[in-house]
């Protein structure tokens, strides 16, 4: 299974094995990491799974699609060009490895 | 003592998390009547139907956070509130006491008064209309609302045959406007759907549906989502006023100050609508739940979220925004044609909703629109050289 790590605004590291087909915002809920909220369950409604992505990985990353475009703009934490919603980056093999930082805040 | 929450629905989950969040540290018990932890109740019309969520994609955290959280889930049914002595009796003659008690009872589905109609609310529920759905071929969906309108299209996308039947003379016709009914009309017909408005039902036989109108459809399988109805019964019997929904003021709270209501089961001063409204949807469980959690930890204000909803039909995303409540006056921004529009209300000049199809953004300038008040003429909404988004 591919491995995540999701880094808090504190440094607060956890690496956790995600199924291919979730989500990263799922592995996180589903696995207690902090920082990540998804008040809309991954609905891409709400922008409280905001992570930012570590560069290297974002070639990787689906273009960002239209609604979540929209709702970065709305995000509680500065809007970066590395922002994502981690309910719209679902794993795939490739993202083995993949880190992910979640902001100081997201509501 | 502490807080106890009855009903594990998104409400009453989000009421405990918020608490803990606000820095409550007291006891929280919530009590839910289905033997799962609390999951969200939007993907079982959509993606689990088609077998792309699992219930684990649904639930809202795992079974570990409320022990780290210091939640108590009880499984059971609450068979009455007794305020005097502060207690909750669960159906087991089991009391619990509470120093402040959340009603977050939900809503329950209208019925039809015919055997073999399935239902969609819970996950029981979805399971069983998701394993049905595998073997049937003839599918008939009475109510074009919502959640008929998503398992009509889950149905679809599954190659069955599906027909909808509606009362009214158009799709949705409690939220939306007639443009926006009559552009989901012409997407499920397109996607092979016979829809049929104005239609009354008169009768469900095995593997029929007949209507009034002489005519009749196989099925087997047939789904009714036709609205719902607030579980206001324990409220009511505990001596507290109820109306469309348990009755509470701009804090959630009921006249008795200990206890709160909440989400799809209460009726709430709602400034969007200049009335009292009863909501059912995520965002209101949601900002509910935290706006009663800080009136708990003694941190409250007035409720005054914006309204909004969404639904999913096929690749077509309708989010709304506000309460197209009494509305005179309709622009659209956008073509159908294009199957990318907006939909703006106006009340005596003033903007009062948003309906946007494909339109996300849209959508999120409507939101911070009508929750400052702000200005804008029908003629600057239906202007697409205007940006919605400079002006929120």
């Amino acid at each position: 299974m591919p491995k995540i790590t999701y880094i808090s605004h504190t440094g607060t590291t956890r690496t956790i094995d995600v199924p291919v087909g979730d989500t990263v915002m799922e592995g996180a809920v589903q696995n207690g990491v902090d920082g990540i909220v998804a008040e809309c369950g991954g609905n891409c409604q709400c922008a409280t799974c905001h992570v930012y992505v570590e560069e290297k990985f974002l070639p990787l990353l689906d273009p960002i699609g239209e609604d979540q475009d929209a709702m970065l703009d709305t995000t509680a934490s500065p809007r970066k060009s590395n922002s994502r919603l981690s309910c719209q980056i679902h794993v795939k093999a490739e993202l083995d490895g993949l880190v992910v930082h979640t902001p100081p805040t997201q509501q | 003592m502490g807080v106890v929450i009855i009903g594990g629905g998104q409400a009453g989950f989000q009421t405990a998390a918020s608490l803990r969040l606000e820095g409550f540290e007291e006891r929280i018990t919530l009590i839910g009547d289905e033997p799962h932890v609390p999951y969200q109740r939007p993907p079982l019309s959509k993606g689990f139907l088609l077998g792309k969520q699992e219930q684990r994609h649904a639930e809202l955290r795992p079974a570990a956070f409320y022990e780290t959280q210091r939640i108590t889930l009880v499984t059971a049914r609450v068979a009455a509130i007794d305020r005097t002595s502060r207690r909750v009796k669960l159906d087991s003659g089991e009391h619990i006491e509470y120093d402040t008690l959340v009603l977050a009872t939900g809503a329950r589905n209208r019925m039809l008064p015919y055997e073999g109609v399935c239902y969609l609310r819970t996950l029981g529920e979805a399971t069983e209309i998701r394993q049905r759905l595998a073997a049937a071929q003839d599918v008939v969906v009475i109510g074009g609302g919502f959640i008929g309108l998503e398992v009509a299209a889950a149905a679809r996308t599954l190659s069955k045959q599906v027909t909808v039947i509606e009362g009214q003379p158009r799709l949705m016709a409690r939220v939306v406007a007639p443009v926006v009914s009559e552009y989901f009309r012409g997407q499920h017909e397109n996607k092979g759907v016979d829809v049929l408005l104005n239609a009354t039902l008169y009768g469900i036989r095995e593997r029929e549906v007949l209507l009034r109108e002489r005519t009749s459809r196989p099925a087997d399988l047939v789904i009714a989502g036709i609205g719902v109805e607030p579980n206001v019964e324990l409220a009511r019997d505990a001596g507290l006023p109820v109306g469309n929904g348990i009755t509470v003021d701009e804090y959630l709270r009921t006249p008795d100050e200990r206890i709160f209501a909440i989400g799809d089961c209460a009726e709430c001063p709602n400034p969007f609508a200049q009335m009292c409204v009863r909501l059912e949807s995520v965002q209101n469980a949601v900002d509910q739940a935290t706006s009663a959690a800080k009136a708990i930890v003694g941190r409250g204000a007035p409720y005054a979220a914006v309204p909004w909803f969404w639904t999913d039909q096929y690749d077509i995303h309708l989010q709304m925004a506000g309460l197209p409540v009494g509305f005179d006056q309709i622009v659209t921004r956008g073509e159908p044609e294009s199957r990318k529009f907006s939909v703006f209300y106006f009340r005596i000049g003033k903007l009062c909703a948003v309906d946007s199809i494909n339109r996300p953004a849209d959508h999120l300038a409507a939101r911070k629109l009508i929750g400052a008040h702000t200005a804008l003429s029908p003629d600057q909404a239906s202007d697409e050289s205007f940006d919605l988004k400079t002006a929120s």
